[in-house]
Parts: C-alpha cells; sequence; structure tokens
C-alpha cells in the first residue's frame, strides 16, 4: 500500500509507461456492456462510504490530487497568481491545525492554465512542488494544424511546464483509425520528453463506452502517463460509468504490462460528496495507490470551496458558507 | 484514528446505521408480540412465545408468538368473515387502500429495514436499497392490477381465503409478494412469516392497520413448522402459496393432495452463471458478486454455478479471486459492507456441512486473506474449482454464500450442464453476441432467465421456476392469474363416476361381418403390443363385447414418455405448422365423422344426434386449437429499467393426460388440443370404459402429419397406470379428469419431481361448455411462463 505522509510530486513512486508497439489484437476483444457499467457505478455509492474523521481525511486527501484549473477566455496573470495561491494554501490553516495536518503542508495536485499562462504559474509556485500542467495541443477541439500542435507541446514543456494535457482527434476514434490515433499520441508523448503526459479522451464526443474503452487502451499503450475524461468543455464530462470503463482499461493494462497509469476525471465534479464516490471507485478498482496524486488527479474548479465548507462543519458542526474560505 | 493516519492509510471506517427507532418500536410492545387476527393484536391460545435473535450479535430481540392450531382456525375465520365485504369494495376501492399501504411502506422505509437488518442478519445496504423500495414498488404496481380487475380480469373472481408461508430470506419482500396480489385481486390472506424473521410482518401489520385495510383481510399468525402445516391442512382455505425449500414444498403438494386446494410454490435452486468468451468480464464478475454474495447467497435463485467458457476460464478465475479480496463483511448495520451475517447457527452448520464436504469429495476451495468476525453468524464468501458435475456441491443448494465453478467447451455443451439439475429455477447468460444470448435463454430450463444481469426483480415480471424448483408464478399479469379462480369453477357440481356396466357375455363379432381389428397402443408414431399381452374387453353400452384393447401396464407408459423425451420435433417446429396440423386432423375428422359418431352411438349410447355433435364439436374445437397455435401470445414487461423483460410462454414438455369417460372423444380432444397447440408432447391414456375413439383416433393422427412422438396413447386400467405416470420424474405436468380420490392420487404421485398438476378438483366440467372446457384457461395450463430480461444499450 502506498503512503505518502509529506507529499513529493517530482518522484513517482513507480517506473514510466513506456508504451507498447501498436497492436489491434489489444482494442479489437475489448467488450463494455453499458447497462452492467451503469448498474456497478450506481451501486458503489451504497456499498461504500466514509463518515465523520475518514470523510474529512478522505476530503483532505482529494484535495491533494486536485489540479486546479483556469481555462477561460479572460484569463489574466493576476487571476493565474491567485489560483497559484490558493494552491498553496488550499484550506484555511486553523482549520488544518484543528484537524492535526497543520504540519502536511497540504497543497494542491497542480495547477492547469493554457500554454500564455504557464511562466506565470511557474513563477508563483517557485519553491513549492506544486506542477504546472499546461492544456495543449489545440485545447478543447484539438483540430489545428498537427505540427503546430506538436510545437504547442514543445513551447509548454520550454515554459516549464512539467504536465501536458493533451487533447486526442476524436475523429480518428469515430472512424475506427486506431492507427492514426495511436501515432497522434505517440508523436505528442515524443515531445512531452520528461514532462507527463496526461491524455484527455474527450469521452462525452466518443459517445460509446466501447469507443471509451478501446481509445483508452490505445493512449496507454502510445505512452500516456495519465488518461483523462474530458476537456470540461463537451456537453458530458466526467461520469462515474466512463470512469469506470477507463479505469478497468488501466487495470487491464498494468496486468498486461505491469505499468501503472494515472486517471484524471474532469469536469463536472464539483460537491464534495461526488469525489468520495470517484474515491471509492478507484480504490475498490485499482487500490490505494490510485488514491494519491501521482495516479489521481482531479480537473476541477468548484470543488474545492465545498470541501472547505465541509471541513470546516466537521470541525466547528455548523454548516459553513463560502465568503468564510480565501477565494482563489 | 487521527485523520492525519488516515490521510495516510486511506482506510474505511465504521458506518454505522443507528438502530435506536427499531429499539424504541420493540421497547414499546414491551419485547413481545401476539398474533394479529382480525385487525387486533390476540394472544396465541398456546400461551406460547419464542424468542427471535440478531444473528449478527447472538442478542435477543424479542419474544414472537408461538401460534398453533386453534390459533390459525381463528385467524381463517376472521379472514373468511372478511372476505366477501372485500371483494365487494370492488376494484376501485382495494386500489385505493393498496396505495394506501405503499405510501405508508415509503413513509416507514427507514425502521422497516432498520428492522429487517436486526432480524435477518442481511447488510442494510440490501434492506434500504432492495427490499423496502420492492416491497413499496409491489404494492404500488397492485394497486394497479387492482383497479384494472374488472376489465382486465372480468372472468375471474378471487378463490377466497389464502394461506401464505413465506421463508426469512427476504422477509417482508416475500410478504410484499404474497400479500399484495392476493388481496388486490378480492382475497384474504392468513400468512405465516418464518420463524427466524418475524419482526417486519409485525411491523407491517401495525401499518395496515393504520393505514385502514378493513380488518381480517391480512391476518399474521406466527410460528414455527407446525402453525404451517395448520394453515395448510385447513380446510376452508382455498388457496396455498409457499416460497421456501423444496422438503417442505413437497410436503406441501402432498398434505394438499386431494383437498382441492390451488398451489403456487416457489422452491429452491441450483441456478447457472454462464460465461461466454465474449462477455464483458469485468462486468461478468460484478455480476457473480450480485449473484452469490447478494444476502450472504441465502437467495432461492442465487447463480451458485459458475459456468466459464474453457478459453477464458483462468482469466475469469484470477480475476475473481482479486474481486473476492475486495469484499467487505462485517456488522449488516454498517453503511460500508457487502456482506453481513447467516440467518441463524443451524444455516451456518449447513453451508460449513456442505463445505467441508466438497473439500473432502476433492475441490479446491478458495476464500480471501481477510478475517471473519468471530462474534456471531458469520461466512465468508467461498469460490469451489476442480468442480465436476457430479460432485455435490455441484448438484446440492447450499443456500450461502459459496460458488462452484466449473467451464464448458460450447454453447451446447453449457445448456447441457446448466439444466444438468434437478431444479429449475432461474440462469444468467453473460456474451455480448445478442444472437448467443437469445439462443440459450430459451433452451434454458427455468423460469428466469437475466441476460448480462442477475437478481432482477420487479414487480410486473413474473417469477417462478420449473422442475423441482416448483410452479407457478408471482409477478406481473401471471401472478395475477395464480390469485383468480374462472368464475364459473364455484359453480360445478361434483364429479360422479359412471355406474358400472354389466357384461351381458354376448357380442356381435364375427370375422365373417368385419375382418379382426386389433386395437393396440399408439407409441412413437407407431402402433404398438402391450408390454404384458394382455388384452381388456370392451363393451357396447349394452353390455356386449364389441373388441379389445389393450391392457397398457407401467412399461408401456414408460416407453410412452421416453418416445414422447425421444422427439422433440414438435415442440421444435414453428407455431404456424402446428396449426396446420391441427387443421388438418380437423379435416381428417370431419371427413369420418359419421364413422366417429356411430362409435358413439355403439359405446356410449347417446342419440345420433348428440353423437354427431360431439363429433362436430371435435372438429370445431380441433380447429379453436390450431387457431390458437400462433395466437397465445408471449408478452412484454416493461420493469423500470432501459431494456425488455420477455414473459415467453414456453410449451412445458411431456404432458400426461388422464381423460374421463363422459364424451370419451370429445373430452379426449379437449384436452390435447391446448396441450398440442402449445406444442407439448402427450401421454394420454383414453377413457378407461370408452377407449375406442381414441383408437380409432390413431388413424387420423397417421394421416394428419403429426411428428411421432408428439402424441401417445397407451389404453388399459386407469389404476394401474396413472400411478406410474403421475410419480414419472421425466414428466413434466399431469392433467387427470375424475373422481376426488383419483385427483388425490394424481396430485400426491407427482410430489416426487414436484411436476405441475391440473386436476378437475373433483367437479364436473360439461365437455361442450367452450367457457369450461375450451380457451385461455386450457393454453395458460400447457404453457409455462419464462421471464428472459434483457437490458441494453451501446
Amino acid at each position: 500500500m502506498a503512503t505518502v505522509s509529506i507529499l513529493d510530486r517530482t518522484d513517482h513512486g513507480h517506473a514510466r509507461n513506456p508504451g507498447l508497439p501498436f497492436g489491434i489484437d489489444a482494442v479489437e476483444d475489448i467488450h463494455v456492456n453499458l447497462s452492467a457499467v451503469e448498474r456497478r457505478a450506481s451501486s458503489l455509492g451504497g456499498r461504500r462510504t466514509v463518515k465523520k474523521q475518514h470523510q474529512a481525511a478522505w476530503l483532505l486527501k482529494a484535495i491533494s490530487c486536485i489540479d486546479l484549473t483556469t481555462l477561460s477566455g479572460d484569463d489574466t496573470a493576476g487571476r493565474v497568481k491567485r489560483l497559484c495561491a490558493k494552491a498553496r494554501q488550499p484550506v484555511r490553516q486553523d482549520i488544518l491545525n484543528t484537524l492535526g495536518m497543520g504540519d502536511r503542508n497540504l497543497t494542491t495536485g497542480a495547477v492547469c492554465v493554457y500554454h500564455t499562462m504557464v511562466e506565470t504559474a511557474v513563477e508563483a509556485l517557485d519553491g513549492s512542488n506544486i506542477p504546472v500542467a499546461a492544456v495543449s495541443t489545440g485545447f478543447p477541439a484539438g483540430l489545428s494544424p498537427f505540427e503546430l500542435r506538436v510545437k504547442e507541446i514543445e513551447a509548454s514543456v520550454a515554459a516549464g511546464a512539467s504536465e501536458i494535457d493533451i487533447v486526442i482527434t476524436r475523429g480518428h476514434v469515430l472512424t475506427g483509425n486506431w492507427k492514426a490515433l495511436y501515432d497522434e499520441i505517440k508523436t505528442f508523448r515524443e515531445a512531452c520528453g520528461d514532462a507527463h503526459l496526461k491524455t484527455i479522451l474527450g469521452t462525452g464526443e466518443l459517445v460509446t463506452l466501447r469507443n471509451v474503452a478501446k481509445t483508452s487502451m490505445i493512449a496507454m499503450m502510445a505512452g500516456a502517463d495519465f488518461i483523462k475524461t474530458s476537456t470540461g468543455k463537451e456537453s458530458v464530462n466526467a461520469t462515474l460509468p466512463v470512469s469506470l470503463v477507463m479505469i478497468r482499461a488501466i487495470r487491464a493494462y498494468e496486468e498486461m504490462t505491469g505499468f501503472k497509469i494515472g486517471y484524471k476525471p474532469a469536469g463536472g465534479i464539483s460537491a464534495a460528496k461526488d469525489i468520495l464516490s470517484y474515491q471509492t471507485l478507484m480504490k475498490e478498482e485499482l487500490g490505494n495507490d490510485w488514491l494519491q496524486p501521482d495516479l489521481f488527479r482531479i480537473g476541477a474548479s468548484s470543488l474545492l470551496g465545498d470541501i472547505e465548507r465541509q471541513l470546516e462543519h466537521f470541525v466547528t458542526g455548523r454548516y459553513s458558507a463560502d465568503f468564510r474560505h480565501p477565494m482563489s | 484514528m487521527s485523520i492525519a493516519e488516515i490521510f495516510d492509510t486511506m482506510e474505511y471506517g465504521p458506518a454505522p446505521e443507528s438502530n435506536d427507532l427499531a429499539l424504541e418500536w420493540i421497547a414499546a410492545h414491551k419485547g413481545q408480540f401476539d398474533l394479529f387476527i382480525g385487525g387486533k393484536w390476540v394472544a396465541p391460545k398456546s400461551q406460547t412465545h419464542f424468542n427471535t435473535i440478531n444473528p449478527a450479535t447472538a442478542e435477543k430481540l424479542a419474544r414472537i408468538a408461538d401460534a398453533d392450531t386453534a390459533d390459525v382456525n381463528a385467524a381463517v375465520l376472521a379472514a373468511r368473515k372478511a372476505q366477501k365485504g372485500w371483494e365487494k369494495l370492488g376494484g376501485h376501492g382495494r386500489a385505493r387502500h393498496l396505495y394506501a399501504l405503499a405510501r405508508a411502506i415509503q413513509r416507514n422505509s427507514r425502521i422497516l429495514a432498520v428492522l429487517e437488518t436486526m432480524d435477518n442478519g442481511k447488510a442494510v445496504r440490501e434492506t434500504r436499497d432492495i427490499d423496502i423500495p420492492q416491497v413499496a414498488r409491489h404494492f404500488y404496481h397492485h394497486a394497479g392490477w387492482a383497479q384494472l380487475q374488472d376489465s382486465e380480469f372480468s372472468n375471474y373472481e378471487p378463490m377466497g381465503v389464502i394461506g401464505q408461508i413465506i421463508p426469512w430470506n427476504f422477509p417482508l419482500l416475500m410478504l410484499a409478494w404474497k400479500i399484495a396480489p392476493a388481496i388486490a385481486a378480492g382475497n384474504t390472506v392468513v400468512l405465516k412469516p418464518a420463524e427466524f424473521t418475524s419482526l417486519t410482518a409485525l411491523c407491517f401489520a401495525e401499518i395496515c392497520k393504520q393505514a385502514g385495510i378493513p380488518d381480517g383481510v391480512i391476518n399474521i399468525v406466527t410460528g414455527h413448522g407446525q402453525t404451517g402445516e395448520a394453515i395448510v391442512g385447513h380446510d376452508d382455505v382455498n388457496k396455498i402459496a409457499f416460497t421456501g425449500s423444496t422438503e417442505v414444498g413437497r410436503k406441501i403438494r402432498k398434505q394438499t393432495a386431494g383437498s382441492g386446494k390451488h398451489l403456487t410454490l416457489e422452491l429452491g435452486g441450483k441456478s447457472p452463471f454462464i460465461v461466454f468468451e465474449d462477455a464483458d468480464i469485468d462486468s461478468a464478475i460484478e455480476g457473480v458478486v450480485d449473484a452469490i454474495w447478494f444476502n450472504q447467497g441465502q437467495v432461492c435463485c442465487a447463480g451458485s454455478r459458475l459456468l466459464i467458457q474453457e478459453g477464458i476460464e483462468d482469466k475469469f478465475i484470477t480475476k475473481l479471486r482479486a474481486r473476492m479480496e475486495k469484499l467487505r463483511l462485517g456488522d449488516p448495520l454498517d453503511k460500508c459492507i457487502d456482506m453481513g451475517a447467516i440467518v441463524a447457527p443451524v444455516q451456518l452448520k449447513t453451508i460449513e456441512d456442505l463445505v467441508k464436504q466438497g473439500c473432502d469429495e476433492g475441490a479446491h476451495m478458495w476464500q480471501p486473506s481477510w478475517a471473519v468476525p468471530k462474534d456471531g453468524c458469520f461466512y465468508p464468501p467461498t469460490l469451489f474449482t476442480n468442480v465436476s458435475p457430479a460432485a455435490t456441491i455441484a448438484q446440492e443448494e447450499i443456500f450461502g454464500p459459496v460458488v462452484v465453478a466449473m467451464s464448458f467447451r460450447t454453447p451446447g455443451e453449457a445448456v447441457q450442464i446448466a439444466n444438468n439439475t434437478r431444479y429449475g429455477l432461474a440462469a444468467s447468460v453473460w456474451s455480448e453476441n445478442i444472437n448467443l444470448a437469445l439462443d440459450i435463454a430459451p433452451k434454458l430450463d427455468c423460469g428466469v432467465v437475466w441476460i448480462n444481469s442477475i437478481n432482477q426483480f420487479d414487480s410486473a415480471c413474473g417469477f417462478g421456476g420449473t422442475k423441482e424448483s416448483g410452479f407457478g408464478r408471482e409477478g406481473g399479469h401471471e401472478g395475477m392469474m395464480e390469485v383468480l379462480r374462472p368464475k364459473f369453477e364455484a359453480k360445478l357440481a361434483t364429479y360422479k363416476p359412471l355406474a358400472p356396466l354389466n357384461e351381458t357375455g354376448a357380442t356381435p363379432l364375427s370375422p365373417l361381418t368385419a375382418i379382426d381389428r386389433t386395437a393396440k397402443n399408439y407409441v412413437g408414431g407407431k402402433q404398438a403390443r402391450p408390454d404384458s399381452a394382455y388384452s381388456l374387453s370392451v363393451l357396447s353400452v349394452k353390455g356386449d363385447k364389441i373388441s379389445e384393447v389393450g391392457r397398457g401396464n407401467r412399461k408401456d407408459i414408460r416407453n410412452a414418455v421416453e418416445a414422447a423425451r425421444k422427439n422433440p420435433g414438435w415442440t421444435n417446429t414453428s407455431a404456424h405448422n402446428r396449426a396446420q396440423v391441427l387443421y388438418y386432423m380437423a379435416e381428417n375428422l370431419d371427413a369420418r365423422r359419421d364413422e366417429f359418431a356411430k362409435r358413439l352411438i355403439e359405446t356410449t349410447g347417446v342419440t345420433a344426434k348428440k353423437a354427431m355433435d360431439e363429433v362436430d364439436m371435435s372438429v370445431q374445437r380441433l380447429f379453436s386449437y390450431g387457431a390458437w397455435a400462433d395466437k397465445y401470445e408471449s408478452r412484454v414487461h416493461n420493469p423500470p429499467m432501459r431494456g425488455v423483460t420477455l414473459a415467453m410462454k414456453e410449451a412445458i414438455g411431456t404432458i400426461g393426460i388422464v381423460c374421463p369417460d363422459e364424451n370419451p372423444l370429445l373430452s379426449m380432444i379437449s384436452l390435447a388440443g391446448p396441450a398440442l397447440s402449445m406444442g407439448n408432447r402427450i401421454v394420454l391414456i383414453p377413457s378407461e370404459r370408452h377407449p375406442l375413439s381414441a383408437t380409432d383416433f390413431y388413424q387420423i393422427l397417421d394421416t394428419s402429419d403429426l411428428p411421432a412422438g408428439a402424441f401417445n396413447i397407451v389404453t388399459g386400467l386407469r389404476a394401474e397406470m396413472v400411478k406410474t405416470l403421475a410419480e414419472h420424474d421425466d414428466v413434466k405436468s399431469i392433467w387427470y379428469v375424475g373422481d376426488e380420490e383419483g385427483c388425490k392420487l394424481v396430485e400426491l404421485s407427482s410430489a416426487g419431481n414436484m411436476k405441475r398438476t391440473w386436476t378437475n378438483h373433483g367437479k364436473k366440467r360439461d365437455w361442450f361448455d367452450s367457457t369450461q372446457c375450451e380457451g385461455v384457461e386450457y393454453l395458460r395450463h400447457a404453457t409455462q411462463i419464462k421471464n428472459i430480461w434483457i437490458p441494453y444499450g451501446e
């Protein structure tokens, strides 16, 4: 079981996924039954729950996995700096002290921005060990010229991003062009160098769980370090059934190769109780390693606020209000 | 544990559901409960109470009344008194009551869930998310049937008083399955909960009172086996509905034989869970969890035999073991567990003994590495591999969290292994290939098939088994048919056998007037000499000897059943083809109507007009069943899921038919017609006194393109053959028309393989009356309904 006392993001406790040569067999044999997956996803909440101090601890762990994100057209340097400050101190220190977590240097998992904000973020987070993730490759549609998409990765890495969240050409999936998809992701991975590659599948646009499972497998074979559900811009983002299918693919890939791939649900997770369901899913289907930030990230912007309120409620016994917690 | 420690270990903590209000409710009753009879709490005349125990803690929860025969008599009397008024209230009035009851159950849902968990040991997750919501749904659904009764069941009426005996595995849910349809239809009930789990039934009684259910409509008598026996043996009970073990079901079958009581039995199972190599394996693994670790495996339809296609067997077992390591077992009131306690030490002992036997017989047992709580009645999830179909644990129902895994090579072999059991309750089929899944489902000999799912239940869908898993269906339209009877039934007179004929010793037979015709048996499409090589004289109405027929014996019955078994062609042919053959039979009979009429005049002494009427009516009836062959259609149920449930009306298989002496041609056609129309193969014992109408009929069969083995006829003495036919393990249903004694014999003899029976309950039917002797009632007995659940979506 992985236990992490002081968070250290630079050193992953496991070897990095080198990928596999392309092979169509790995996706041809994939079967996913929608109704059965939905049933598992919907019944899990009734099978597992955490209460009181366990819930508080789990929510604190969730904070350590959040990729605190701003991906808006009106982002400015000032806005990004505020976000980074929140990433360094996500929960009021007095609350952390009461919870006995005051000395743990709790931060979010990363800060996630567009390429133009990478330098600002890196500067603002200097000395914190918090990585900067850049969305890339023509995010969110991913349909800009291929060379430019590769160059965008290189530029973000050069600017100091240690994680690159790429988007794939969904059309390759919808037309069954698995080789093209594999080649695209493999090229992105090479462009990343030492930076970690998080592959956004855009699951809402892949539509079927069968597509999601196959795409997950291709992404891992092409060298993804993380697979991620969505850009947050599709009409359907992270859901429990989609997550179940993706993490089962992660399990299958580990069974095949021994390499552990991370998972990042993104979009639509805004309530503390929602993230507990995701954590349960990770723990049940993959194990405790996947509750740590090196293998689990949450793409979210408003989730942190709800967790802060829940933590204060745990401390005071009174329901909290948002203005009592510093904004990002 | 500090938050920082939990932050590092990320373990689950305790998440207990409070039982304060449930304990308060018990305390408010001073920890002791009487019987609920006629809307009041009545102290048991037995003056005896017994303890009910929380199996998770071994603590006493309350004292429960132990009803004796006098108490049961009082309950039946109260139910009888209330019945007419309840019936007269009408469908809408009863619908209002059932609706109110459903709402009241929802308002009290949490206390019912907690009580159930405390009394039974099952996880509060299950009682909260499955049992109690299904209970409410059952009353809502059946409020609807009450409302629609006048339009949908206009030719039917309630049976009267129904005695109901339910098991301990789903205490309140089984109560709802029994009570909701019964009272919706206008019956009143006397229900006995299982002795281990009476509390929710008693809480329900209180809810009924508060909801304004009229006194006496629902009576709850708690107690042990002898309480149940008193209900089953009570003369003024019209029907018994039982869910429980096959062993007790068999006793009830015998005890009710000849009593005229209707009977439905929902018994044990050893249901297969079949995984094909093109299944969604991860989902199938979750299916196994829901199949055998739901309610600690104490589920009659538990998927306890895991059949895996050989190519994926190793992978599947490895994944399954990994999944079992993740299961959590413990305090059933904890909201973070998968499995709770076994209901009682006696059940735990049964499980332990069977597991030991499995190990002794060489199967490989595997259990997860985690420890089971020492206090309380717990058993870990258990997987057996290296199991052959012959092993005890592959044949016997364990009724615990134990699954046995076997492999198969081909779809055909999967079906063979699946059906290689005395039981026939349910099956689960996992494949992403719709052609494969929908091909397998009809071939499985059971009452429920779940495709890519397991243990789905809904009030709109029928549930029930075949073979030693019992008969009758609960839920949906088919369930309502089990609590209603045709209106004409109550008005039928008692059946009286014809007065014996005196043999004159004279005979008109002479080889010079007619060449000798020897009537033989008709087996496998050929005439067959009787095994005994003895003959019986056939007399005319005057007592003159007019012919001889074979004196069939048990071996002739055996041969006929074997011929039916070996020739499935008739069952497998299309409904259109069956219709054509039945019309052809009618055509051929019509062409020879004078000859058949003459035979009736000679043997039964009817007038020429009456004889011709009988032949014409027989022709007409064959036409009717030709018409019905492709029109007695299956239903599609609408449970709350994305998908369909097909309520397939299937042929039963081999039906034994014992015909009366009255109207020997018409009664035979009236019974054989519907059985054949639905694709059954039949072994028919014709009228003992007038067998020639049947033996003459061979020639019709020979010329009507009926496949061999579909219609077998054995003549002889009823007394010598009925028992053999009724006992035969390869006969799946027996129909009998005769006196009360004969009905009793047939019902008693059927208990060996728990075959279905349909007798005239010693009542006389008028074979010319199409209301009594033709149509849907007959088709219903000629078919069994299999509910095939097909969730879909991509």
